[in-house]
């Protein structure tokens, strides 16, 4: 099988399969649309794997395939190929969305077994792998684009697949228009290389040209476009300002929220930052930012976390506060770290969405956690994935989570890069994400306790009803379990295991520049120890207050600050803010531009004005020829005087 | 004999004859006095024509005097057509009542 083959079977494959579910669903029995729909997948996932594999035999140096399909585009100097482009990092970004997408797919079937439109579904969450894939795999920044669009498209429209629910189609809708902003930073950015790189926007030229300095960079433009890419990636990877469409787009299917919204298209952002390390190292400014923002995002988010009482909202603040952590990884160069984070976070947080799909299924919809507990003794499977999932996120050791998220705060603690020599930022930012990381322990066990242990808080009459969901749907929850577990093991800092590392070396060459501070094995245990613990005190006062004598305590704290409970139940009135501040602005503008700009100048002066302008003109012009021929006459003779008068003169 | 009257006199002659039918055309209602004042414009010219054409000593102007009386000749036919036309029609030929064709 020819490389072009290969790859383009990865990418291709879902697409046929939401070209054949999407044209002829209506037509197939639902069993052959499932199989369809997840065969594609799993396929795929086994051309990724072989993919892999090979990639894996090649050369450290020399670990790049390429694939050309067709020239897309040649105008001039600009030349655009479709052609996909395989190194270690897109190769752990195929493996990461094709295996878990196909296990989401597989899970889907079971979830998705009492909804009527299941070929819609599977159509786009086909079309969606195909999109994510070919982000991934394009060897240029518009081919990236292309797929970058293709999942804002099927993100809005699984977030509003239910769209009978005015609420759900708003949701879609916010998404797609928070996205928007988002996209447009990042087409000014593309347009700006565009212009610096003589129209080449392949990914491995432009390293070439950036790393050997071949091509003038103009550093004030190298450091725009990072940051219009920047922005692009907050408003995709929902970061602060832009991060206020993920909670609501939990409206949609959970499944859906577990692939798009947690595991694959949310870490986009991440990648292309990852992708383009090599630019970023000319701007260390926006890195700086980008590990700001990520930092801030981290611990905002997590404080909201802790008192939503919808298990998935919960579970998208949580998602937030973690891509934080890896915005904060990409912005001290640790792009290892980065990726590492988002692989771990993709099994886990894909567990914990599917867990909760799982208890949503069971309970016919009830998403208020308020309103389960106990559901331990009825569903073990769903709830012993959970509590593993649960124990990775929070950074109970030798689970994945504690690795990567250790490895994020550790290389924060010892960063020293040349944007930040002077103040301290790694510091900083490495206790307010130890902070997060309590806050992040504390919500993950509130979540568990109130859920699966204690009492059932619900109805009496849906307690009959609970039941484990079916195989098709625990087989995932296994498997992404188990993956939540031994995920970690491939980067192990202090037991000098460094598999990923070694592996994604060759991307990040040119663009790894965090600068270590040289710091002793002493400190790494320290800074470990300080993790752990804090973990250890998040679950502790979880068990507490939810579990233990403490029972009483929450509710008493929302009677002692009530105002501040609903501060950030209200999620710091952020949607009514950005509600009156750009909505309102926004809103008022168009009212300005339809009564002054449309109404008035167009309307008016413009269409209307120019008849009645003509028409007033003709009619007193008109007035002249009153078909009195003797008046005509009479200014004949006047203008023939006054003429011969003045040439005589 | 007529060496003898200065070109002046005609000149004067022939622009007064000119006023008068400029003044008829302008100023008179009945459509054939007005028609009759052109007929005195065109002579008008015509004797300006001639009188030049004789202390010159060049003939082109007495050819074109006749052409001028050729064209009045027809202007006349087809002129007086149109009034009798409008004469039957409408019962009357005073200029200020054909005011139809306007705005």
């Amino acid at each position: 099988m020819s490389n072009t083959a290969l790859l383009s079977s990865i990418v291709l494959l879902p697409l046929l399969g939401a070209l054949i579910n999407g044209l002829f669903a209506g037509r197939l029995p639902r069993r052959v649309v499932e199989v369809i729909a997840c065969s594609t997948v799993i396929v795929s996932f086994l051309f990724s794997l072989k993919a892999f594999l090979q990639l894996m035999a090649l050369p450290v140096g020399a670990r790049e395939i390429h694939a050309h399909l067709y020239n897309w585009v040649a105008v001039g100097n600009f030349r655009f190929d479709v052609a996909f482009y395989l190194d270690p990092l897109s190769s752990m970004m195929s493996l990461i969305i094709t295996g878990v997408g196909g296990l989401i797919h597989v899970y889907s079937a079971g979830y998705m077994s009492h909804d009527p439109s299941y070929g819609r579904y599977f159509s786009y969450l086909n079309l969606f792998t195909f999109s994510m894939l070919s982000l991934v795999l394009g060897n240029n920044i518009l081919l990236m684009f292309l797929g970058w669009e293709g999942v804002g498209l099927c993100s809005y429209l699984l977030i509003g697949f239910w769209f009978t629910d005015v609420q759900k189609a708003k949701a879609g809708k916010k998404a797609f228009i928070v996205n928007r902003i988002g996209d447009l930073a990042f087409i000014v950015g593309v347009g700006l290389l565009l212009g610096l790189a003589d129209g080449n926007l392949d990914f491995t030229y432009l390293r070439k040209v950036t790393a050997l300095r071949t091509l003038y960079l103009d550093p004030m433009m190298v450091k725009g476009i990072c940051l219009a890419f920047f922005i692009g990636a907050t408003g995709k990877s929902a970061q602060i300002p832009l991060y206020v469409w993920l909670p609501d787009a939990m409206a949609g299917p959970t499944p859906v929220s577990a692939l798009i919204h947690a595991a694959t298209m949310v870490t986009a952002g991440i990648y292309m930052i990852a992708r383009l390390n090599f630019m970023y190292a000319l701007a260390p400014e926006v890195l700086t930012l980008i590990a700001g923002v990520g930092a801030a995002t981290a611990l905002f988010a997590a404080t909201i976390g802790i008192v939503q009482r919808d298990i998935k909202k919960v579970l998208a603040y949580s998602t937030v506060s973690q891509l934080g952590y890896m915005f904060l990884a990409v912005g001290m160069g640790a792009y290892t770290a980065a990726m590492f984070h988002l692989m771990t976070h993709a099994f886990f947080k894909a567990c914990l969405f599917l867990g909760s799909g799982s208890v949503i299924h069971s309970l016919h919809g009830e998403q208020d956690i308020i309103k389960m507990g106990g559901l331990r003794k009825k569903m073990p499977v769903t709830a012993l994935t959970f509590l593993t999932a649960t124990m990775a996120i929070s950074g109970v050791p030798l689970f994945a989570g504690f690795f990567s998220k250790d490895e994020i705060l550790w290389k924060a603690f010892t960063n020293a890069h040349a944007g930040m020599t002077t103040v301290y930022w790694g510091k900083i930012f490495f206790v307010v994400g130890l902070i997060a990381a309590l806050c992040t322990a504390f919500y993950m066990f509130r979540l568990y306790f109130l859920t699966f242990e204690g009492e059932y808080r619900g109805p009496k009459e849906t307690e009959k009803t609970i039941h484990e969901s079916p195989v098709s749907m625990t087989l995932a929850l296994v498997v992404l379990a188990f993956l939540s577990v031994v995920g970690g093991y491939v980067q192990i800092g202090f037991a000098h295991v460094h598999l990923l590392e070694d592996w994604l070396a060759p991307v990040f060459a040119v663009g790894s520049l965090n600068v270590v501070e040289t710091m002793g094995h002493s400190w790494e245990y320290a800074t470990m120890a300080m993790s752990v613990a804090i973990a250890g005190v998040g679950i502790g006062a979880a068990y507490y207050l939810y579990m233990g004598a403490g029972t009483k305590i929450p509710a008493r704290m929302m009677e002692a600050a009530p105002r501040l409970y609903n501060f950030v139940w209200n999620k710091y009135k952020i949607d009514e803010l950005y509600q009156v501040v750009f909505v309102g602005t926004y809103r008022s503008f168009a009212h300005f531009s339809h009564r002054f700009a449309d109404a008035f100048v167009i309307d008016f002066l413009g269409v209307r004005g120019t008849g009645a302008l003509a028409q007033g003109i003709g009619r007193v012009i008109g007035r002249l020829q009153n078909g009195d021929v003797q008046r005509y006459l009479v200014v004949f003779v006047v203008g023939l005087t006054l003429i011969l008068y003045l040439w005589l003169q | 004999m007529i060496n003898t009257i200065p070109i002046h006199y005609f000149l004067l002659l022939s622009a007064m004859l000119f006023t008068i039918g400029m003044l008829g055309v302008i100023f008179r209602r009945n459509a054939l006095i007005v028609f009759m004042s052109i007929e005195l414009m065109l002579n008008a010219v015509n004797l300006t024509l001639v009188t030049f054409s004789r202390f010159r000593g060049d003939s082109s102007g007495h050819v074109i005097a006749f052409l001028v009386m050729a064209v009045a000749a027809a202007e006349a036919a087809v002129g007086l057509a149109i009034i009798i036309n409008i004469f039957r029609h409408k019962k009357v030929v005073n200029i200020d009542t054909m005011d139809r064709m306007k705005y």
